[in-house]
């Protein structure tokens, strides 16, 4: 943490009557959405780094045709992991990261609307995220892909280890903590902007936070009962994916992607949000189209949910169902490809800027473009028939995945570190680790394409010589240690810039949205005096009010600043850090943990776990305890005595 | 002036949100959608495979209507008594509120028990989790749905002894408007599943 | 300190309602409903309804739903955002299962 802000932290005084906690612990027990957002970022981080080791490892594995760097059943618990760790743990947390540094400062609001509930989400993200991975040193991690796909997670196919159970439970904790956060976004949102700021004066960041909010909170429960199902499936004996009872195990794909198509629009919209804001400062331009820029967005969240079959092109639907998603998901490209000609209309008569932040959202566009290109191909059943679990898919996820979410929050961290730690990252270094990013990524994935029509298919630990697929996966490996290389360098630049970055101050790239106005990092109570706003880009609206052919005018320093705040002083009121989230949320995934906990051997017919019926046995002793202190917790918060200063 | 989010109790007097809507009636109705999605989904499955079951017993050997019929009349009363509950305090009338709210208590632990009885008579009749698509759907949708009736019973008996210690008053009946509009989901959840699982003929 | 785009909230919003149900309102809904469900058990045991039982069922209890979401849970009478957040999600639920149906050739208008 810069000195900077460790100062304006360490600084936050203790009144009488007040809790106040030091050190570590007031990271512990905070309950404001700065520190909440830091903890989201750094965490995500951290995992998105083991996801990196896990991809080394799979590519390692396939440099060369008959490898012998991991076996088969390792190579499964690599591919699986490194998809759930990157989509769960790290791009959607670091999407919420901004979510809650960002937001409450675009949109005028002191924090957000439930505090709590914004600490107990990150709490229990971060035991999700460890519940999921312990399974590594408890048996061995799961092993069926990231959308477990029934009936090869039930037991009588996927019984040696306990991997798809801590996957199961780890799945459960985490979609806790995205619908909490969800609902709060939402709320604060809608409710919570400042003055003046309706909807369409809204920065595009924040619209988009609004729609991933609404996907999540629609998309989770569907994952949660198919989850549920799969669950009482291994645990109790039940027939969801069985069979031999009669059961479907497609409805299980189903629910999946029910759930997991509106998920990467959850996954993408965000960074399209960063996106967005980013092209216009670094054109000094206004958003082309901004409200056909947000109405596509709200029209991506509507179509997601019509499209979720193109997942399951192979398995035999019908000619019907076939034609009907085929439709629905080449007219969801049409809202996609609205934004891309928004873009780049902001870009174009715009006096450009190239630093780190630009780069990043312009390579988003490029990369972004690519796999929306070998998405539409997809979207074909029969091309889908030769494409589909071959690289080509591989290709497709990671150029709208890498080249478009992991860019978009790259250009979001460039852009707001500044915001966050009153210094800036190191322009040098951000452009190398940009150039590094883009060669690397190129080189990895794009090969993959033609390797994959070549027939390559996934998810196999290895593959003969002599198929042609020998130089292409030893040049998509030798990509992927370029991209090792990019991260190591962005380390140095973060870890070097918050303790001697160039010092920032409020409005470093002349931005346009209320977040500017404050001092970096900001003061604890974010604003002064809440803005009262008049205009789409308040900011820029108020530095330099447009006189007759639009051209910039600056504002004569100070006197816009008084005309635009509010008469009154107001009582500014900041809610105490509390310590019942953080107990709740333990004892919310200690709950769940406990199930893992069991007496009985793992043998092929035999539940695991809690047994319910027949032969009922106790419910273990983790879940009690764990079960009593989230009780202790939710009690607790929601008795809790107000307290503040 | 923007929202600043305070803890329960004072939260609603000094509430000024974009919309004039109170923070929490907007997470509560949020929540509410987000469970259509998840009953949704249970119903799906249910319908999904029903009439598919391989073995028996069958929904028409176990099913019992007019019992039933009577517990989905207890849980439509129990409705009744929440909104009365709601209205009392809303006219600051605390102690009715907490007969009416007892009495919301009271008819969902009736319902929740009656659920039991008939659940441990389809397991003598041999239906199980374990013994057929029927068994599986029925008894994982109407279990979390049962879930949901306790949790809502539990809320309604914190408020009712919270409101011995002068707690709820009436410039709290917002807390009970949300457990009220909790109540009146898992009952309606509960009009659709009594229909579609129960009656709808096999 | 008031501001032209927002409101106070109160607790008691709801008492500044007009048309705000009353407890002998509430009754007579409560009583409608027992009767609809009575003829819902009645209609069951109807033979000779049983070709028709399908979408008398389903729209009777669509009107005890209506009833308690838009009475019993005030949706009638609030702000129309909270029909918004709530009924979207419930036509979604609904899509999703009339869609499930038809995939799964449950339904007659299936493939």
């Amino acid at each position: 943490m810069a000195t900077a802000e460790r100062a304006v932290y360490a600084a936050q005084p203790s009144h009488p009557g007040s809790r106040h906690y030091g050190g570590i612990w007031s990271w512990v027990f905070t309950v404001d959405h700065k520190k909440i957002g830091i903890l989201y970022g750094v965490t995500a981080f951290v995992f998105f780094m083991m996801g990196g080791l896990e991809a080394l490892l799979v590519r390692s594995q396939l440099a060369v045709p008959n490898n012998t760097v991991v076996t088969g059943d390792a190579y499964n618990e690599l591919f699986t992991m490194h998809a759930t760790t990157m989509v769960f743990l790290a791009l959607m947390p670091m999407s919420v990261a901004f979510f809650n540094i960002v937001v409450p400062l675009q949109i005028g609001a002191r924090d957000v609307a439930f505090p709590r509930l914004n600490a107990f989400s990150y709490w229990v993200f971060l035991c999700g995220g460890l519940l999921i991975n312990s399974s590594f040193i408890f048996g061995g991690a799961p092993d069926a892909g990231w959308f477990g796909y029934a009936n090869l997670t039930e037991l009588p196919y996927n019984h040696v280890t306990h991997g798809i159970d801590f996957w199961i439970l780890g799945l459960q904790v985490l979609g806790v903590a995205s619908m909490a956060g969800a609902f709060n976004f939402l709320v604060t949102i809608v409710n919570m902007r400042a003055p003046g700021m309706s909807f369409m004066r809204m920065p595009l960041f924040t619209w988009m936070t609004l729609v991933t909010s609404i996907l999540l909170m629609l998309a989770f429960p569907v994952i949660t009962v198919a989850l549920i199902e799969l669950m009482f499936d291994r645990f109790v004996g039940t027939n969801f994916f069985n069979p031999t009872a009669g059961a479907d195990p497609i409805l299980w794909q189903h629910f999946f992607w029910l759930f997991g198509h509106p998920e990467v629009y959850i996954l993408i919209l965000p960074a399209m949000g960063i996106v967005s804001d980013v092209l216009p400062t670094f054109s000094r331009k206004p958003l082309f189209g901004y409200p056909v820029v947000a109405y596509s967005g709200v029209a991506i969240g509507f179509m997601a949910w019509g499209v979720w079959a193109h997942h399951m092109f192979s398995t035999g639907l019908g000619p019907v169902a076939d034609s009907v998603f085929s439709i629905t998901t080449m007219l969801i490209a049409v809202p996609t490809g609205i934004k891309i000609f928004n873009w780049i209309g902001t870009m174009v008569g715009g006096s450009l800027r190239f630093s780190t932040p630009m780069l990043f959202a312009i390579g988003f566009i490029a990369m972004f473009v690519i796999g929306g290109l070998s998405g539409v191909m997809l979207a074909s059943p029969p091309a889908d028939w030769v494409e589909n679990d071959t690289y080509f898919v591989v290709a497709h996820i990671h150029y709208v995945l890498f080249g478009g979410t992991m860019f978009g929050l790259f250009a979001g961290i460039y852009y707001w570190f500044p915001k966050v730690t009153g210094r800036m990252l190191d322009e040098k270094f951000g452009k190398i680790h940009f150039w590094l990013t883009m060669i690397g990524m190129n080189v990895t994935f794009f090969v993959q394409h033609m390797v994959g029509l070549d027939g390559m298919p996934r998810r196999i630990y290895t593959y003969p010589s002599g198929m042609g697929w020998d130089l292409p996966n030893l040049i998509s490996t030798i990509g992927a240690f370029i991209l090792a290389a990019s991260v190591l360098v962005f380390l140095y630049n973060f870890a070097s810039s918050v303790r001697w970055g160039t010092i920032a101050g409020n409005d470093p790239w002349d931005g346009r949205t209320l977040e500017w106005t404050i001092p970096s990092p900001p003061p604890e109570y974010n604003f002064k005096k809440i803005p009262i706003v008049h205009a789409r880009d308040p900011f820029w609206e108020q530095k330099y009010p447009s006189a007759g052919g639009g051209h910039a005018i600056p504002a004569i320093a100070g006197a816009a600043h008084d005309a635009e705040e509010s008469g009154e002083e107001e009582h500014i009121h900041i809610p105490d850090p509390s310590i019942y989230p953080f107990f709740a949320a333990v004892g919310f995934a200690l709950t769940m943990a406990g199930l893992l906990v069991s007496s009985a051997p793992l043998t092929a017919g035999i539940t695991t776990g809690i047994m319910i019926a027949p032969g009922a046995s106790l419910p273990s002793w983790l879940s009690v305890v764990g079960l009593l202190t989230m009780l202790w917790g939710i009690y607790g918060w929601a008795f809790e005595p107000v307290s503040g200063y | 002036m923007a929202q600043v989010s305070l803890p329960a109790d004072h939260a609603a007097e000094h509430e000024q949100t974009s919309t004039g809507l109170s923070n929490r009636k907007l997470l509560m109705w949020s929540f509410l959608g987000s469970e259509c999605l998840f009953f949704g989904t249970l119903i799906s499955t249910y319908l999904v495979y029903r009439n598919h079951s391989l073995v028996g017993p069958l929904p028409q050997n176990v099913f019992d209507i007019p019992y039933t019929s009577v517990s989905a009349f207890v849980l439509l009363m129990s409705s009744l008594t929440m909104v009365l509950a709601l209205a009392a305090i809303q006219h600051g009338n605390v102690r009715q509120m907490r007969v009416w709210l007892l009495a919301t208590a009271l008819l969902g632990t009736v319902f929740v028990s009656g659920q039991v009885y008939e659940f441990t008579g389809f397991v003598r009749d041999g239906l199980s989790l374990q013994k057929n698509l029927f068994g599986t759907t029925f008894f994982v949708l109407t279990g979390f749905h049962g879930a949901h009736v306790t949790v809502g019973v539990i809320m309604l008996f914190s408020i009712f002894l919270n409101s011995f210690r002068g707690k709820v008053t009436q410039k709290d009946s917002l807390t009970v408007e949300l457990a009220g509009l909790y109540w009146h989901f898992v009952d309606v959840v509960w009009i659709v599943i009594f229909t579609v699982v129960y009656l709808l003929p096999y | 300190m008031h501001n032209p785009t927002s409101t106070d909230v109160t607790t008691s919003e709801t008492s500044h309602q007009p048309a705000h149900p009353r407890a002998g309102e509430y009754v007579r809904i409560a009583v409608i409903l027992a009767v609809i469900t009575m003829v819902e058990v009645i209609v069951y045991y109807q033979e000779s309804l049983r070709p028709v039982i399908v979408p008398i069922l389903l729209v009777l209890s669509a009107i005890k739903f209506s009833l308690v979401v838009l009475f019993f849970m005030h949706l009638k009478f609030d702000n129309r955002l909270f029909s918004t957040i709530f009924t979207g999600p419930l036509m979604l639920a609904f899509a999703v299962l009339m869609a499930l149906l038809t995939i799964f050739h449950r339904v007659l208008f299936g493939a």
